[in-house]
């Protein structure tokens, strides 16, 4: 038995969302993109439930654009851990007709993973999903609530949303309606490395330097795959890269870097000086863009 | 790493995006993408000088308007703490958004325009950091560069400002004055070198040096039991944790307890957190407790040390802080969340609205508006386990929720 606990006021804050959702919700789900903020997520619902399993399945909204070891890793993981993994897949909503697939320069299945969320949402009847946003990442996204209600529509009222006061989460809502669900909200990027860092916690391997195939464009590091757009003239070349965020291969734009380590990763982040989402291609188009996206019902 | 949680209130013109935006800059904690769109917008603008207003606004009806109307968080960090700043509007329709952000923090920042002094606004500021009971309270006197940094107008404003607090009823709380001046950068991270007759800290100095395990005002051990954990494994068959924050105190293994409301008493068994066990856990824990005998405890129980029983009641009288469109009245009936614990609650009376300006009280008054602060007395459907507000900041305060809207419509403090 060790003596007292010393606390760390995020992971605390975490734990005891967590512990909401599976109080307060009949059907809560994980949205999980084996990202380290995902990942983040699934350490936090294990020791929130401990000795009993995390109650709730983990979701993945495959674009079928993910990198092939981020999808490796999702599958080791879950096996590991004996969770429930639910995968719906972007190809699906596009092959019913659903969606358009886009095309062109920027093309990306980005945008259409909303609509592929929200029949999946709708399917499994989930009236909370579970995700790893946080409110340092994007303007947008620091007015966000840690229990955000959606209505039929998915969609987002930024004008209306419901104070949250004290710890005291509400997460009252209508047949048909859902809450998003943000437990680690408070965290920065580098609060998530650093926590990845301590618990010692696996993530993929694009989140090291590696040598990768990659193009320019826009002053931006693009991965070279049969999944991304690139002019004859945007010439392929090796860079030691790596990735902040392991978004669809189509709007995650990689960083130069040597870092190898997690604690080279960690000390990178401390001195960096381009902020997270800069290397998302998607919240370029403009200004407001995710602004746009969130009220569409976009994560 | 410490977290400390800061509340800003000003009013619209105060330049309290400014300053913040000041706070992230010579922290460096704007990354040169978002320093790029500050500049580009600035010039855009056919601004002089570096819009900081920028780096904080969000939404994009809020640019529009140049105003924030809801509460934003804005994160930093130094070597020693992650700061996170709620963001909150000063105007006067908007109580609601600053009571909400005061209630998540440590601490408040309250500015002054040295051009203007001490205003309503001012009072309308310092009344809810008051009643939020907000143990540290910075008052910092902002655009000091517009009144030539003179020390006379800063005294003059302190002077103003002590009125103020005279009329506090909150001895504890602590108030520090800092003139700055955000847009040039004067005693926000750097000193001043234009105000040499100032000697005190600088904003950032004075925040790097609160104890953030001391803000939180300590009281009587608090255990709202969040849930039940029941593995139903081969392993675990007998196990019954009760999930949930410690509020108050500490909480240690062999603590005799009393379960609230079957008043069946016990003694703490084990501690966890995670899978290690502890011999004790400091308030605001997320722990995992089990108990010596087998008891019947559910979601919404509260666990408190024997000698240490709060209030158990079906009626009592609070002031609350109206937030929603729709009118409260006499005979409303609402959900009534107290910590993790909901019940049913009637309105049972109305007895005054309280100004939030200290300039009064007002009577005879049959319904509340948005943003309305007042004396209201409740009636339960089942008794809560309760403290005073001023005596526990925790387990004095609840939310009000519309059954019909599902809306969070209020907060309570109970006297």
């Amino acid at each position: 038995m060790t003596d007292t606990l010393q606390i760390n006021a995020l992971e605390n804050e975490a734990i005891y969302i967590f512990r909401e959702v599976a109080a307060q919700f009949k059907k809560p789900v994980l949205l999980f993109s084996g990202g380290k903020d995902s990942i983040t997520l699934v350490r936090l619902a294990q020791k929130a439930f401990y000795p009993a399993k995390i109650p709730f399945p983990l979701m993945h909204i495959d674009t079928g654009h993910n990198f092939p070891e981020t999808i490796e890793f999702r599958d080791r993981l879950v096996e590991e851990l004996g969770l429930e993994l639910i995968v719906r897949n972007v190809q699906d909503s596009i092959d019913e007709g659903k969606v358009k697939e886009e095309s062109g320069r920027y093309s990306s299945r980005n945008m259409l993973q909303t609509t592929t969320l929200l029949d999946a949402i709708e399917e499994f009847k989930f009236d909370a999903c579970i995700g790893g946003a946080r409110r340092d990442e994007e303007k947008a996204r620091a007015k966000e609530r840690i229990f955000s209600v959606r209505d039929d529509f998915g969609q987002w009222d930024e004008k209306n949303q419901r104070p949250e006061l004290f710890d005291m989460l509400n997460g009252e809502i209508d047949f048909g309606q859902n809450v998003r669900v943000f437990p680690i909200s408070n965290w920065t990027e580098l609060d998530v490395w650093t926590y990845i860092e301590r618990e010692d916690l696996e993530i993929p391997s694009i989140y090291f330097a590696h040598k990768r195939q990659v193009f320019l464009r826009d002053g931006l590091i693009w991965s070279a795959s049969e999944y991304v757009y690139r002019d004859e003239e945007e010439e392929v070349e090796e860079r030691m890269v790596r990735f902040r965020t392991v978004g669809d291969m189509s709007c995650t734009a990689a960083v130069d870097s040597y870092a190898t380590t997690i604690s080279k990763v960690v000390e990178e982040i401390r001195d960096s000086s381009i902020s997270e989402r800069g290397a998302r291609i998607d919240d370029k188009r403009s200004e407001a863009a995710m602004e746009e996206r969130k009220q569409q019902g976009y994560f | 790493m410490e977290v400390l949680k800061i509340a800003t209130a000003g009013s619209v013109d105060d330049g309290k995006s400014t300053l913040i935006g000041r706070l992230l800059y010579d922290t460096k904690s704007l990354t040169s993408d978002k320093l790029e769109a500050i500049e580009r917008s600035s010039k855009q603008k056919g601004y002089d000088y570096l819009d900081f207003s920028l780096a904080t606004d969000g939404l994009v009806a809020e640019r529009e308007q140049g105003i924030t109307i809801d509460v934003a968080h804005i994160y930093f960090s130094t070597a020693t703490k992650s700061y996170i700043i709620a963001d909150t509007p000063g105007h006067v329709e908007y109580t609601r958004n600053m009571v909400t952000g005061a209630s998540t923090s440590q601490v408040a920042i309250i500015l002054i325009d040295a051009r203007h002094g001490v205003i309503e606004q001012t009072y309308r500021h310092f009344f809810i950091n008051n009643l939020l009971r907000i143990k540290d309270v910075i008052v910092a006197v902002n655009k000091m560069d517009l009144v030539d940094f003179s020390e006379e107008r800063y005294n003059e404003i302190k002077a103003d400002f002590q009125k103020v607090v005279e009329k506090s009823d909150y001895e504890d709380q602590q108030i520090t004055f800092i003139p700055v001046s955000a847009l040039k950068g004067d005693n926000v991270v750097e000193g001043s070198t234009s105000m040499n007759w100032y000697d005190g800290e600088t904003l950032l100095q004075h925040l790097e040096k609160i104890d953030t395990k001391d803000v939180y005002n300590s009281g009587r051990t608090r255990f709202p039991v969040q849930y039940v954990i029941r593995p139903k494994t081969e392993e675990y068959h007998d196990y019954r944790g009760y999930a949930g924050k410690v509020y108050g105190g500490d909480i240690s293994v062999g603590d005799e307890i009393v379960v609230l409301p079957s008043e069946t008493k016990s003694k703490v068994k084990e501690i966890y957190f995670y899978d290690k066990k502890y011999e004790t856990a400091a308030r605001r824990s997320s722990i995992t407790l089990t108990l010596e005998n087998d008891v019947n405890v559910s979601r919404g129980d509260m666990i408190v040390k024997a000698n240490e029983l709060p209030k158990v009641d079906k009626k009592f009288t609070a002031t609350i802080s109206w937030m929603d469109g729709k009118q409260l009245e006499a005979g409303s009936k609402y959900i009534l969340q107290h910590g993790v614990n909901k019940v049913l609650t009637k309105v049972s009376a109305i007895h005054n609205k309280i100004h939030p300006d200290y300039s009064g009280i007002e009577e005879g008054v049959s319904s509340l508006q948005m943003n309305d602060i007042a004396s209201v007395s409740f009636q339960l459907n089942k008794p809560i386990f309760f403290d005073s507000f001023k005596e526990h900041r925790t387990n004095g305060a609840f939310i009000l929720i519309d059954p019909q809207s599902n809306n969070t419509v209020g907060v309570g403090f109970i006297d």
